[in-house]
């Protein structure tokens, strides 16, 4: 019993330094008193039947991280309603910041561009990603892994370089060679998103492939079905769900990245995350907050759907 | 089927992702690996293979790996992306293993949920992470520091500790600990000489996949760190972007991809060693 009111104890030091925050951009008064109650529980904890108390500090460090990963996101969204310039003190509710976000024309194309690429990106890397993850399964071969995987598991700064010289000293001469214009644009976005959402709808669709039984292939082949009928009719209705929910990964990966974007976009094109590094560069106002939130609901409602329909996906992408 | 059908079929399947990648992933580095060895342009980007005019530097040069290798500083600023990479894993593994070790714990109907609470964060944008941070760590006159550095990589890289780690955890089997028990170890015991090194191997792949990133990120030193704070993903964008000398951010790229290699190498080493030690 005491370990529950331990825990209680420490729940409510995390929700008073929430609320020391809001107060007045941390109000050390508050804050002092959060960290009381919180070493308080701690103490408790300590004085706790010898027998549980392992399972107890489990349970308080647990609660802590999962305090530190949600607190900073909750503070974006409060801010994002908050009626002042600042993302220091609460003043007042308003809905003015989102009403801004809705009549800014840059933000609005950015956001645009922003679908547009995670559109294109995501459906060609779905069809290439399922073809690798097939072929990845079907065939085992060498060195389709190694190029499927390593533009994933790489510091996205190289993939982001590396293309960038290869589009303006490779690509554009060559290109240029035969009459054709090509520069940094949505397309050369959209091909660098490719690159890495591969990997990612190739993970699923292989682990999916990977749970089922062999025999209802080789049944259909037995049966007389060619490959492409073994695949329209047997294969592709079996992976369906990880075909999509590798696809929303893939747009989630597209219309969430950055680094990658910042290196192929050129200065033209604006993406809504290169217009929220630039806005937080430039000048902090509670709109980065609110284009934030709806961002977040965004992904947010992406990323609960793939899991919905691939309910091992988040084993495979832990593996 | 015979063979040769199999082959093509083989080449229908994997052969457009294979060619994809190859030319907008393979090809891309190796052009990267040649840039390293080139001039500079004169307005910045890469100077020409072949001479254009008299005159023109043009041609092959190690002068970048020269400047590298010759000035102190960078091996230093190398040395500093390892320190804070070393501090974020570190961070993140005490962090990670109760969270890791509670879930794996729990009763199974709760652990889907538990991790998807750990996954959920990421459905917010990278920068908006970082973001959060600005302001948390403003009022506090804790912004633009090494502190606010390794915050922000800890905040980001976090769940990818978790996730491997308790993937490693789930699988152990609780005869072990049983067993433990009844031969009397206690709590500790039973935690450090039966769950600790079984272990192991999660600790090393989460070890990898926070390790590798940090060295390469630069929006979070720039945002949240000060001019000292920079590390190599910083210097590479700067030569990139900012003095666009080229050759220089190719030769520094390279670089990464080697401490990156043997990052990976030494993880993946230690892991194997680990697991055929338990």
């Amino acid at each position: 019993m005491r370990a529950r009111l331990a825990l209680l104890l420490e729940g409510l030091g995390i929700a008073v330094l929430f609320a020391s925050f809001l107060a007045s951009g941390g109000k050390y008064v508050l804050a002092g008193a959060a960290l009381a109650l919180i070493a308080g529980a701690g103490l408790l904890g300590a004085l706790r039947a010898r027998r549980e108390r392992a399972n107890f500090w489990l349970w308080y460090a647990s609660l802590l991280v999962y305090a530190f990963l949600y607190i900073p996101l909750v503070i974006v969204v409060i801010f994002s309603f908050n009626d002042s310039k600042l993302n220091a003190e609460w003043v007042g509710f308003t809905t003015g910041w989102y009403g801004r976000l809705f009549a800014d024309e840059a933000m609005l194309q950015a956001a645009l561009n922003s679908v547009l690429i995670a559109c294109a990106a995501a459906a060609i890397a779905t069809v290439l990603g399922t073809m690798a993850g097939i072929a990845m399964h079907r065939f085992r071969p060498r060195i389709l892994p190694f190029l499927v995987f390593t533009p994933v598991a790489m510091p996205e700064i190289l993939l982001g370089v590396s293309l960038l010289i290869f589009f303006l000293n490779a690509a554009q001469p060559l290109l240029g060679a035969v009459g054709i214009e090509f520069g940094l644009g949505l397309a050369t976005v959209v091909i660098a998103h490719v690159t890495f959402c591969i990997g990612f709808v190739a993970i699923i669709v292989r682990a999916r492939l990977a749970g089922m039984d062999e025999s209802v292939f080789e049944a259909a082949r037995d049966l007389g079905a060619s490959p492409w009928q073994t695949f329209r009719l047997v294969t592709l209705p079996l992976i369906l769900p990880g075909v999509v929910a590798g696809a929303l990964m893939a747009f989630t990966m597209s219309i969430d990245d950055f680094v990658i974007t910042f290196f192929a976009s050129g200065v033209g094109t604006r993406t809504l995350p290169l217009q929220i590094y630039t806005m937080i560069k430039v000048a902090v106002t509670p709109e980065v907050n609110a284009i934030s939130a709806l961002l977040m609901a965004l992904t947010l409602g992406l990323i609960v759907l793939a899991s919905k329909l691939a309910p091992d996906l988040m084993r495979a992408g832990a593996e | 089927m015979a063979p040769r059908s199999q082959r093509t079929l083989k080449w229908l399947v994997g052969g457009p992702p294979f060619l994809f990648l190859v030319v907008f992933f393979l090809l891309p580095a190796l052009i990267m690996v040649v840039a390293s060895f080139r001039y500079p342009g004169e307005f910045g980007g890469l100077a020409p293979l072949l001479p254009a005019r008299p005159g023109e530097e043009s041609g092959l040069t190690a002068e970048s790996y020269t400047v590298f290798f010759g000035d102190r500083v960078y091996a230093e600023i190398f040395a500093k992306s390892f320190g804070v990479a070393a501090l974020t894993t570190l961070v993140c593994l005490v962090m990670a293993y109760p969270v890791a070790l509670l879930i794996a714990r729990s009763p199974k109907r709760h652990r889907d949920l538990m991790v998807l609470l750990v996954v959920l964060p990421f459905a917010s944008n990278f920068l908006v992470r970082v973001y959060a941070w600005m302001i948390i760590l403003g009022p506090f006159d804790l912004l633009f520091s090494r502190f606010a550095v390794i915050v922000g990589m800890v905040y980001v890289n976090l769940p990818f500790m978790i996730l491997p780690l308790y993937t490693n955890l789930e699988k152990h089997d609780p005869a072990l600990l049983d067993a433990a028990q009844d031969l009397g170890a206690g709590a500790w015991q039973r935690f450090w000489r039966v769950t600790f090194p079984l272990s192991l191997p999660g600790m090393f792949s989460g070890a990898a996949l926070v390790f590798i990133p940090v060295l390469g990120m630069f929006a979070i030193p720039e945002i949240l760190g000060g001019k000292d704070d920079w590390i190599v993903g910083n210097m590479i964008k700067e030569s990139f972007l900012g003095t666009r000398d080229w050759p220089f951010g190719s030769m520094l790229s390279l670089m990464l991809t080697v401490a990156v290699l043997a990052v990976a190498g030494a993880t993946s080493w230690l892991a194997g060693r680990s697991l055929r030690r338990a």
